[in-house]
């Protein structure tokens, strides 16, 4: 499917998507809101985009982005998928119950960030220790001990 | 702090009478690095694993924010140590596609070489671990022997044993020694002629293959559902591999079979990863003899700025699609790096493939799932 | 440099022997005597954390063997074993069970820092928010081991001067125990 075929079918599904086509993949820009619904019927609908590789976060300084990168075993096309969260109070909804990968993703999301992923079945530290303070991945983490400060 | 005794207080958990709660602790002999599992048993039959990670957890992402982009590739080796090269491939391939460097000939030649026979490297000590797990000692021994081969071949030429660092962003670090044509040739003879040993020795097992066949099993949904790439999807029949799907460097010359077998058990998992061997040697057979003469690497600027904008580059290493996604503000150092490592998506499919079945076939499953835990914990 | 000294004109065999007529009798002393014996059966725990375990299990096969020095038999469980090889990385998670592994193994014992890492927090010196800059933060370390990571030879050349010390008297433990009292 060509971009421009991408784009329509997606605009149908959540018209309120905007497209960025700089980089080597289409990305996508939706409202955290919007984005349940748009992932369940990538998987099942026409696009069954089934492999879900890659689930992370970036910190800009004003919000916090969420990116999903989803490809598809028949017709190996990919797609970026981003939606902003807001940094004081990260809330989003897990896609878990499509994609059975995102569980691990998410919890080091989670334990990174600080988002917050609703209706998640096991959200809890996954790699730090269990009383870590602070989320070491965003970009105002001060850890005085151990001298990092970017 | 992190208190093992945390983990029984919440005796809600436990469920029905007679259940057991065990520590398969962070060290325990098989050898696959430091990973805690906490195994809930009623006899000797699994009900849940829960996998506990971070105690191998060098907070690499949060260090590469303040390296320059010709720093960060040493760290990477030292990720899935066992496939350094690949590793190094996959940064030096998302810079030069972020810069727009054009590689010479010479240099995509003899990076192929060098991955495939990491490849095989890997291969052989994933092997000779597995055997070790299963009780059987000998093919350790038997298969260090060819590792050191390989690693003496990579001495002369890289500097190092282990984690080398000799793909740059542009080519490669140094020419290669006079005598790496010779020595790969030699490899490639005595690995055939060990081929057969292998054979009788594990494959024709009986003791083996009883207890690898039908133990594990993950069908073809769940392996794509649960992310998995590398051996442990195409032995269930997923079609993924990197090198043929988004071919790089020069795989789209050169000929070999993507091997997938449809069983999706511990034995088959094991057969992917043999006959990849064998792929491996094929392809060095047609590389060998012709590289190319010329540079060994292009011209850079001696410090590197990607433009702004998001990257992602990916290779297929010994256990699976390991992935660099890097978005750039345009300075020297990255802004964000992201490691998508096979490890951390193979493990996720353990408590899967592992409920239901006896704690002796844990070892099996766990053995050809080839788990790297500083992969997984980065 | 007393130690080099002393190792230089030290004896392959502890005591001097005295010819008498049906045999001969080795007069020595006790210490040297159990110290001569348990340095050249020094049973490793297998302890590895990341790359340098690997190097490790080089050394532990045929081209690099380590058991013709009496490291043959590598114990999974710290009861039963005598020095343990730190090989890798220690991480803040990590730290509470290196130290109760090292408290669950037998007296005597000693220990080998393998690797940059364990040295002192190796290429993760800077900026990282949960390595252990050196396992001697955790437990006492007998033998330093440089490289990233240390060919096979370096670590025998490590083993044979751990024993070495222990034939000297010069180790952590020995040292520790003459002031008890």
């Amino acid at each position: 499917m060509t971009n421009e075929e991408i784009k329509e079918y997606i605009s149908s599904l959540a018209p309120t998507a905007t497209y960025d086509e700089t980089g080597e993949w289409l990305n996508i820009l939706v409202e955290p809101t919007a984005l349940k619904p748009l992932m369940a019927d990538l998987r099942t609908g026409k696009m069954q985009m089934n492999y879900l590789f890659c689930v992370t976060c970036v910190d800009f300084k004003t919000h916090l982005t969420m990116v999903y990168h989803l490809s598809a075993t028949t017709h190996r096309q990919s797609i970026v998928i981003k939606a902003n969260v807001n940094r004081d109070t990260p809330v989003i909804e897990t896609v878990c119950d499509i994609w059975r990968t995102a569980e691990f993703l998410e919890r080091e999301v989670f334990e990174m960030f600080g988002v917050n992923f609703t209706n998640h079945p096991d959200l809890r530290k996954l790699i730090l220790e269990d009383d870590f303070k602070g989320f070491p991945l965003r970009k105002d983490f001060e850890d005085p001990i151990n001298m990092i400060k970017l | 702090m992190y208190n093992q005794t945390e983990i029984i207080k919440d005796t809600s958990e436990l469920g029905a009478e007679g259940e057991l709660v065990i520590n398969m602790g962070p060290q325990h002999p098989a050898t696959h690095g430091v990973l805690h599992l906490v195994v809930t048993l009623n006899g000797e039959t699994i009900k849940k694993i829960e996998p506990h990670l971070g105690f191998i957890h060098r907070s690499i992402e949060k260090m590469c924010e303040s390296l320059t982009y010709r720093q960060f590739i040493y760290v990477t080796s030292r990720m899935d140590y066992l496939s350094s090269h690949i590793n190094n491939l996959g940064c030096a391939l998302l810079i030069e596609k972020g810069m727009q460097i054009e590689v010479p000939e010479r240099a995509k030649y003899i990076r192929v070489i060098l991955s495939e026979l990491t490849r095989i490297a890997s291969h052989e000590l994933w092997l000779g671990a597995m055997a070790m797990d299963l009780g059987a000692f000998t093919p350790f021994f038997y298969a260090f022997r060819e590792r050191e081969m390989i690693t003496d071949i990579m001495e002369d030429t890289c500097g190092a044993r282990l984690t080398m660092n000799y793909i740059v962003p542009g080519g490669l670090m140094y020419d290669l020694h006079p005598d790496f044509q010779k020595k790969v040739k030699a490899f490639i003879t005595q690995f055939k002629s060990k081929v057969t040993e292998y054979e009788d020795l594990v494959t024709n097992n009986i003791i083996f293959q009883s207890r690898t066949k039908g133990v594990g099993i993950l069908s073809a949904e769940d392996a794509i559902s649960y992310g998995c790439t590398g051996p442990v999807a195409r032995a269930s029949g997923v079609s993924c591999d990197i090198r043929k799907i988004y071919p790089y460097e020069v795989y789209d010359k050169v000929e070999f079979d993507e091997v997938i077998e449809t069983a999706g058990d511990s034995f088959a998992r094991y057969i992917v990863r043999v006959k990849e061997m064998n792929q491996s040697i094929r392809i060095i057979e047609q590389l060998i003899d012709n590289i190319p003469e010329g540079d060994f690497v292009a011209k850079t600027k001696n410090v590197l700025k990607l433009p702004k904008g998001e990257f992602y580059s990916r290779v297929e290493t010994a256990r699976g699609e390991f992935g660099v996604y890097i978005v750039s503000e345009g300075g020297t150092t990255p802004h964000r790096i992201k490691f998508r490592s096979p490890g951390f998506s193979n493990l996720s499919v353990l408590n899967h493939i592992a409920a239901g079945g006896m704690i002796g076939d844990l070892m099996a499953s766990m053995g050809t799932l080839d788990l790297v835990i500083p992969d997984i914990d980065r | 440099m007393e130690l080099k000294e002393k190792i230089a004109g030290k004896e392959p065999f502890p005591g001097i022997v005295h010819e008498t007529p049906g045999g001969g009798i080795v007069v020595s002393t006790f210490d040297s005597i159990i110290n001569w014996a348990r340095s050249n059966s020094l049973w490793p725990l297998s302890f590895a954390t990341s790359c340098c375990g690997i190097e490790m299990m080089s050394t532990a096969s045929a081209k690099y063997d380590f058991s013709r020095f009496g490291f043959e038999v590598a114990r999974a469980s710290p009861r039963q074993a005598d020095v343990i090889i730190i090989a890798g990385t220690i991480v803040n998670k990590m730290a509470p069970v290196l130290k109760r592994l090292y408290d669950q193994m037998a007296d005597p014992k000693y220990v080998i820092a393998m690797g940059a890492c364990a040295i002192s927090g190796g290429p993760f010196f800077y900026n990282t928010y949960s390595v252990v800059k050196g396992a001697d933060h955790i437990i006492p370390v007998d033998v330093y081991i440089p490289g990233c990571p240390p060919r096979p030879e370096a670590l025998l050349h490590s083993l044979i001067a751990l024993q070495e010390k222990i034939k000297l008297g010069m180790t952590r433990e020995q040292i520790r125990g003459e002031f008890k009292v």
